[in-house]
């Protein structure tokens, strides 16, 4: 679960800014695509392996990242082993894994305020156009934060279905999930204001 | 002091509460009523989250309808479903979450978190996913999220509905606790026992304000 990710810890990439952790992503990201030959993104997967470790992780916490997208990976080398050659499934696939590998190493690594701050001071420069970091930086908490308690809205709503014999109406499953949804946003947004929050007066 | 001088909130055509006239001084005050009664608008309006349609409400120098945002930092509220509350996904991270509007040095933030997480038996759970907590954790924290911005006054809006025997006692305990003056809605009549203050409200109007003694059984009386 998303929400979850991040496992405390004292290495190296723990006390690392986030700032220069989400840059050492997108210049990972860009640069496993500009190289050509996959024994070199090769040794980038493997590198980026061998911080797990450095970090505190086992091969479970490893295999949970790889896991969700290990069928998407299968896909992707079998259409290139298919088209092209072994080589080229390399190549599609070591890329995937090194950049799902170390954006995961990225949020294993740090805290959710960490990357937020981080976002509200890249987006500073923004303000003047009208966006407010502060208020983009609370509603992506929020998503990390009620992605689950939606998950187990739905999976009452589903249970309460299936007890009156309604597991296979899509409608009897959406409409109270919205409804629930919608009554739960109202009572967040209370509960936003109740706690002082106040957008406009933390931007310094 | 809390005052409420000629209070009436209206939605659309419905009066929800009519005329209300009250001080409040005392520490312990609870408000019942049956569903409708209109307790939880009453309440709503000492933080500013309900603004009165005539008269003026007063919770010591300030007034809801006018500083709103200042008053939430003195009178905190605790709502019925933590899930609804707790709005970051770490723990700590949602402790931090109100302060950050106080603009407090950053060792006291983590002081002030780690004194409240202590109070409550959090500690381990820290840096715990706060969707993972047990309801009762879950409700300690969102009272923990109030609590770390020192208020003056606290509300608890059903605190312990959602929650099992073990962990309503675990929650009437941190409230009795509570140096604060403590307004508490409440269905659960056995919490609201050892108040200093009960008003029974019916249909918008307090019908009844007196010792628990006194109010409970006649309120168990008009709920027969």
């Amino acid at each position: 679960m998303i929400a979850g990710l991040y496992i405390d810890g004292t290495s190296p990439l723990h006390r690392a800014g986030a700032g220069i952790k989400i840059l050492a992503m997108i210049a990972l990201g860009t640069g496993v695509f500009l190289i050509p030959d996959w024994p070199v993104v090769t040794v980038i997967l493997a590198t980026v392996l061998a911080f797990y470790p450095l970090c505190g992780f086992g091969p479970s916490v490893i295999w949970a990242q790889v896991k969700p997208i290990f069928w998407l990976l299968s896909i992707f080398f079998a259409v290139q082993l298919w088209l092209n050659d072994w080589q080229a499934g390399l190549l599609v696939v070591t890329r995937i894994a090194a950049i799902v590998l170390f954006a995961s190493l990225v949020t294993l690594t740090t805290k959710t305020s960490a990357m937020l701050a981080s976002l509200e001071r890249a987006m500073g420069p923004l303000r003047p156009l009208g966006v407010n970091p502060e208020k983009v930086s609370l509603a992506i908490s929020m998503v990390l934060r009620f992605i689950p308690v939606i998950a187990t809205v739905a999976s009452e709503i589903r249970d309460a279905q299936r007890a009156r014999g309604l597991d296979k109406s899509i409608l009897a499953m959406v409409v109270p999930l919205i409804i629930r949804t919608l009554k739960m946003a109202d009572d967040v947004a209370d509960a936003i204001e109740a706690r002082s929050f106040d957008p406009d007066e933390t931007a310094s | 002091m809390i005052r409420f001088e000629n209070v009436s909130v209206q939605f659309d055509q419905r009066r929800v509460l009519d005329d209300i006239s009250l001080t409040l001084t005392e520490k312990r005050i609870a408000v019942v009523g049956a569903n409708g009664s209109g307790k939880s608008t009453f309440v709503r309006l000492l933080n500013g989250l309900q603004t009165a349609t005539s008269g003026t409400v007063t919770v010591d120098d300030f007034n809801p309808a006018k500083d709103g945002r200042k008053l939430r930092r003195h009178v905190g509220f605790v709502f019925q479903n933590p899930d609804n509350q707790i709005v970051y996904p770490v723990v700590e991270e949602d402790l931090a979450f109100g302060l950050k509007a106080l603009k407090l040095p950053k060792d006291e933030v983590h002081r002030r978190i780690d004194e409240i997480l202590a109070r409550y038996d959090l500690t381990d759970f820290k840096t715990h996913p706060s969707h993972l907590l047990s309801g009762g954790q879950k409700q300690l924290l969102a009272i923990s999220g109030v609590l770390v911005m020192n208020p003056r006054y606290v509300i608890f809006d059903e605190p312990t509905t959602l929650l099992d025997l073990r962990n309503r006692n675990r929650v009437e305990r941190a409230i009795a606790k509570l140096d604060q003056t403590v307004i508490t809605v409440s269905h659960d009549l056995d919490l609201i026992a050892d108040y200093d203050r009960v008003l029974v409200f019916d249909q918008g109007k307090i019908a009844l304000d007196d010792t628990p003694a006194n109010a409970l059984s006649k309120y168990r009386e008009m709920m027969a």
